[in-house]
């Protein structure tokens, strides 16, 4: 049981406090430019998590082979290998979603959060739990980039719907509100700035509230504490 | 007349951080002072130049005619880790003086997107030589007028006490870098 509560640890962290996108600002870029709709963000999201598992994995099983001398360009091989394939399949099966994707899906070998977690996790951990680290870090990613990708689609153009991208149908689309009162300035190139810099704000505020209100608990269980010991000497 | 397009499109319209996203990272990581900011954008045009004749180079005269087409994108990152890598040891080994001002930006820039980004569209877009040398110089100098003006204006807000606490660092400067794009939006059209 603890060892599955610690290897659901290894999942966790990298989805709430290591968020590459919101906790640690990397991999930006790649979120604030594929998240116009919902349905290319989710792409980019799956496209990550399948390259990180691959990548992640890979590492670990030539961890004890690598000479640390020629680490990095062997991660570096590693991840371009990695990426390569998962651009062959989306061309081959997901041809409109690797299209919308363009440049982005083969940048993501210079995605920081890959490469972070290739030297600073699966090059010292075993397969498995480099596995755990792969999902955990790449649902990370997932969360933030389709996060935006509603955020953005819902305010910038008042519907939100989804493509199913191997046969490029829409399978639903809600209108929310008119389009007339959707701020199209969300999905131009400023709004993406924009929208990541206020969810910044609001991601820094509430953790602020959170951390403020459990020292403010903390010191009040102490008074407490200290008022019982003052009692039990009188 | 088409260079000087290539060139204005990709400085303004096409600005490779306001309007394509790419070099975000660095921009909010090494602009805190302008001098740094000027260091890093020369290093990046400097290595950008260069492995982009490299890895043209590298593409029509040997995966284009063995037809192996598909190692583009593993053969060109592999070149530019290994070109700055190489500048970094020629450097340090003989110019001691730029090795120290440049050093500490030169790895950064293996993971610089601008770098790959120049290589691959080198390619894709079907550039001829000069073309191709226009290109990958404009790209980067489009970064360096856009890192260096926020970083003159990071520096007056970075100290600002109005600024409300959940805003201070990465979301306003986020918020700076939105109002900048939507101020280089205005150039849509020009090209």
């Amino acid at each position: 049981m603890n060892k599955f509560k610690e290897k659901l640890k290894i999942v966790t962290t990298g989805i709430l406090q290591g968020n590459p996108t919101f906790a640690l600002f990397i991999g930006m870029c790649s979120v604030l430019a594929v998240t116009t709709t919902f349905s290319t963000a989710l792409g980019m999201g799956l496209a990550v998590i399948l390259v990180m598992i691959m990548s992640n994995v890979v590492v670990s099983l030539i961890r004890k082979l690598t000479p640390d001398e020629i680490r990095i360009p062997v991660y570096i091989v590693v991840i371009a290998v990695s990426v390569t394939i998962v651009e062959m399949l989306m061309d081959a099966f997901t041809p409109v979603l690797a299209d919308s994707l363009g440049v982005y899906l083969p940048l993501v070998v210079v995605n920081c959060i890959i490469f972070a977690r290739a030297e600073s996790f699966a090059s010292k951990n075993t397969v498995l739990d480099s596995f755990l680290d792969a999902i955990g870090s790449g649902l990370g990613y997932f969360v933030a980039v389709c996060g935006v990708g509603i955020v953005r689609e819902i305010i910038g153009t008042g519907t939100f719907g989804f493509t199913n991208p191997f046969t490029n149908i829409e399978l639903f689309r809600v209108t929310l509100f008119p389009a007339e009162y959707a701020v199209s300035f969300f999905v131009s190139n400023a709004g993406a700035f924009m929208i990541l810099g206020l969810l910044a704000a609001a991601i820094n505020a509430i953790s602020g509230k959170v951390i403020k209100n459990r020292l403010k608990k903390e010191k009040a269980a102490k008074a407490a504490a200290a008022a019982a010991v003052k009692a039990g000497a009188q | 007349m088409n260079i000087l397009v290539i060139a204005l499109a990709a400085i303004i319209t096409n600005n490779v951080v306001l309007s394509r996203f790419l070099g975000v990272c660095p921009l909010l990581g090494v602009s805190k002072k302008t001098e740094n900011a000027i260091g890093m954008s020369l290093a990046l045009i400097f290595v950008v130049v260069m492995s982009g004749i490299l890895s043209y180079g590298f593409f029509h005269l040997v995966l284009a005619p063995l037809g192996l087409e598909y190692l583009e994108l593993t053969s060109f990152i592999l070149i530019i880790a290994v070109f700055v890598q190489f500048v970094e040891m020629f450097l340090k080994k003989y110019v001691q003086g730029l090795y120290n001002a440049l050093g500490i930006y030169l790895p950064l820039i293996t993971t610089n997107c601008v770098v790959l980004l120049v290589a691959l569209e080198n390619i894709t877009l079907g550039f001829n030589f000069l073309e191709m040398v226009v290109y990958s110089i404009a790209v980067p100098v489009g970064f360096m007028m856009v890192i260096v003006a926020f970083s003159i204006i990071r520096t007056r807000i970075d100290g600002d006490k109005r600024l409300p606490t959940p805003f201070k660092g990465n979301a306003i400067a986020l918020i700076v870098v939105a109002l900048m794009a939507l101020a280089f939006a205005g150039f849509g059209g020009i090209v």
